[in-house]
């Protein structure tokens, strides 16, 4: 009565579903367990993508209609106080022509429906509205396959890829991801707000087509360790803010509130202004970085994508390492099927092929950068505020000389934050990117 | 016994756009569901199936992405299922439909006699409670409408016994198979499908039948075979709120006149006795 799958993946977003993907191309059997109503369904709602790892998996992407929102072409990041704040951009005619595409937006509930619909033209077969709740074993504690929420509900499978993502309650089931602590993870709320597309472009200086991305830190977390985002939809704007579980829960602050104040800030303001809202929801991230990676393979499982801590929370990257994760766990399983030893050592290569890509390379470059923000708090407080009162008085002409401004400023500085401390943080953050 | 479930695709949503342009329903962006009463219909019949044995054949009329029901149908227990769809069935009244239906139902019968339809009481979006009617009419079966109850189904003599909801209260009658009869929700609770089932249904291949394969004349069908025309589509005024009694002051005098109210309202009380589970 039960069936026999080659690979079982529980969890159809980027990770689950790149891996489907790569295992259906060589032919091998893969069954894909959602639980939304569909792919995507339970996904927060829009986001950034990048074309070099969606393009490995579906090179011809565009031609495939892949539900592209706006191709980005301008990266913005902010540094606010209460009241303003600064802007540094880079846009480059570079990512309209030649390098276009390499970021972009979409909506994850159109876009994971579409990346598993060519999975499932692949020869996966994606089953949602289904959860899994517990991985069967052998008496040696091997996975063999697992078990759904529906009758009749156990499949068998040969190796089985976890893929639920940050939220995952198998891994903590299982016990194979620790349950990750608050200082690990961050709770982000997000709000889409709908706008007319001819609106959307001549608020954020773009052509039809074209987006924008905006990275916020600053004073709008409230001084706990945390960022906003704003990206651009083609008719709509996500808007994204988050901090430190574990600052939110000392410091007690309600993330919606924390949103609504910075859709009121003076520079979010005329951006959102007549926009309807949509839709809200909240999620975790994964932010612990390199540190908090589990064992990610055993005796007959792997874990990919956010369900691993696979996720570099300085640049916001987590639904590229997801898929490489993805693709990189079905490389490993079709070897050890091929091979015959789907047992720990078979699944071995994994780690291996994980610690050669970005992904690891990158996440262990950042390791030490979440400790950074979660330990200089300045840096979501005094700092922006500093900064904010000083350009306000270097820009306020009121016949009084620049030199004393600065004398002035100077001794303000002083005042709030000892230069040594300036100093070692300074030293401090250029080694957690360095 | 040979059962056929009619099952339509709607959309799932309660407010469904009009488009002030050509008045008709725009579907659009829409997502659809299987109208949630053929769906009481589809488990009436496997439960009948599971006692009596059986057969049972799940039958949409619609656009291709009307497979989508079907193959729910399939993940649920339905043993067969045929998606009648092409161009000509499209623009289809209540006539046309129940026309194109009954044309369906009668080749199926050709392969093994049916001896019972299952139809959703109404389509949650048209709403009009009339295909099933009008499919029993042009089959020449015996029909029940508005079924909440089977009360005994007689496979020797070939009878049924159903009780239904009629203006005011409810009736217990009987009649001869072949029959159509069409559910009222609280005859039974869908099942969620196994997961054997719903592998089952992402693998199946429905059979697809063009205006040809049903046998259908054309003047008959889509929007040709639909005399009804939609003249205007409005909402209707919102309806005063029902009366309300203020307890914040005195709640003696609030409660007396809300017992005074609901037993004037026979309707209300009839529901109450003849039907204490509701
Ligand atoms: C507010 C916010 C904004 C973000 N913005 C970006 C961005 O701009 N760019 C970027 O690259 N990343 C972004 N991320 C991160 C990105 O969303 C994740 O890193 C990425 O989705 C991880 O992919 P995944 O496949 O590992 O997990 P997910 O995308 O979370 O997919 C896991 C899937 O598994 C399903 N599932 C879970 N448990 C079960 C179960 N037991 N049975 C069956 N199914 C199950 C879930 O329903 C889900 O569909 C953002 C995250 C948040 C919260
Ligand atoms: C005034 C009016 C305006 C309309 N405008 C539009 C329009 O703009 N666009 C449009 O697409 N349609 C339109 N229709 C809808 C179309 O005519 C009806 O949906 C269709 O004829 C079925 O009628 P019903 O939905 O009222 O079904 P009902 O008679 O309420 O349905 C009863 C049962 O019949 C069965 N059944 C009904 N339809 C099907 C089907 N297609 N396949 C399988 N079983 C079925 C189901 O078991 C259902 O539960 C309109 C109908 C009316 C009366």
């Amino acid at each position: 009565m039960r069936e026999e799958f080659e690979v079982a993946v529980v969890g159809a977003g980027p990770a689950g579903i790149s891996a489907a993907l790569a295992l259906a191309e060589k032919g091998i059997k893969v069954i894909v367990f959602e639980r939304g109503e569909f792919p995507g369904a339970k996904n927060v709602s829009g986001g950034v993508l990048y074309g070099h790892d969606l393009g490995e998996s579906v090179p011809d992407f565009i031609r495939r209609e892949c539900p592209v929102e706006r191709n980005i072409v301008e990266s913005r990041v902010w540094y606010l106080s209460v009241d303003g704040g600064f802007n540094v951009s880079f846009r480059d005619r570079a990512f309209e022509e030649g390098l276009s595409f390499n970021a972009f937006t979409v909506g994850r509930a159109r876009f994971d429906r579409w990346f598993a619909g060519i999975a499932e033209e692949k020869g996966a077969l994606v089953v949602c509205g289904t959860t899994v709740t517990d991985l069967l074993r052998d008496d040696g504690g091997r996975v063999t396959g697992v078990r759904t929420d529906r009758s009749d509900g156990d499949v068998t499978a040969r190796v089985v890829l976890i893929a639920d993502g940050i939220n995952s309650a198998l891994a903590a089931k299982t016990g194979f991801r620790p349950e990750p602590k608050p200082n690990d993870v961050a709770l982000a709320v997000k709000e889409v707000i709908e706008l007319p597309e001819e609106v959307i472009n001549e608020r954020f200086n773009v052509e039809a087509g074209h987006g924008v991305t905006i990275e916020i830190l600053g004073e709008i977390t409230k001084g706990m360790d945390g960022v906003a985002v704003i990206y651009t939809n083609k008719n709509s704007l996500s808007l994204c803010i988050g901090a430190n579980l574990f600052d939110l829960m000392s410091n007690t602050v309600r993330p919606y509130e924390m949103l609504e104040e910075f859709k009121a800030h003076p520079m979010v303001a005329p951006l959102i202004k007549s926009g309807r809202p949509r839709e809200y929801m909240a999620h975790w991230l994964a932010e612990g970085g390199y540190d908090t990676i589990p064992h990610l393979y055993g005796d007959g499982y792997l874990i990919a994508g956010e369900s691993g801590m696979l996720f570099n929370a300085l640049h916001r990257e987590g639904s590229n390492m997801a898929m490489a994760s993805g693709r990189l766990a079905a490389l490993t399983i079709a070897g050890a099927l091929a091979r015959g030893d789907t047992g720990s050592e078979g699944l071995a290569g994994y780690a291996a092929a994980l610690q050669a890509s970005y992904v690891m390379k990158d996440l262990k470059k950042y390791r030490r950068f979440n400790r950074f923000l979660l330990n200089h708090k300045e840096l979501f407080s005094t700092l922006p505020r500093l900064g904010a009162s000083a350009a306000r008085e270097m820009l306020t002409v009121d016949g009084i000389s620049k030199k004393e401004k600065q004398t002035s400023i100077r001794r303000r500085i002083q005042g709030a934050i000892p230069l040594a401390r300036l100093a070692r943080l300074l030293w401090a953050g250029a080694r957690s990117i360095g | 016994m040979n059962f056929v479930c009619c099952i339509k695709q709607v959309p799932d949503t309660a407010e469904v756009k009009i488009d002030p342009e050509t008045n008709t329903l725009m579907r659009s962006g829409v997502e659809s569901i299987s109208n949630p009463y053929d769906l009481v219909a589809l488990e009436t019949a496997l439960i009948l199936k599971d006692k009596y044995g059986g057969w049972v054949t799940a039958l949409s009329m619609g656009p291709p992405q009307a497979e989508q029901v079907l193959k729910e149908a399939i993940s649920l227990g339905a043993d067969a299922a045929v998606l009648l769809s092409d161009r000509a069935f499209a623009g289809a009244d209540t006539l046309a439909t129940s026309y194109t239906l009954y044309k369906a139902i009668r080749n199926l019968d050709l392969d093994r006699p049916v001896d019972i339809v299952l139809c959703g009481k109404q389509a949650i979006d048209g709403d009009t409670a009339q295909v099933g009617p009008g499919i029993a009419t042009r089959l020449g079966f015996t029909q029940f409408t508005s079924v909440i109850e089977i009360r005994e189904l007689n496979t020797y003599d070939r009878h049924i016994t159903v009780k239904r909801r009629v203006e005011g209260g409810f009736e217990v009658v009987r009649g001869p198979l072949p029959t159509v009869i069409t559910v009222d929700l609280g005859l039974a609770r869908p099942r969620r499908a196994s997961l054997p089932g719903l592998i089952l249904s992402l693998r199946a291949v429905i059979d697809k039948w063009d205006a040809d394969a049903v046998g259908a004349e054309v003047p008959k069908i889509g929007l040709k075979g639909s005399p009804t025309w939609v003249r205007r589509i409005f909402s209707p005024p919102l309806k005063e709120g029902g009366p309300v009694f203020d307890a914040r002051k005195d709640p003696v005098p609030a409660v007396e006149r809300f017992l005074d109210t609901i037993v004037a309202d026979e309707e209300l009380i009839s529901e109450l006795f003849k039907n204490p589970g509701v």
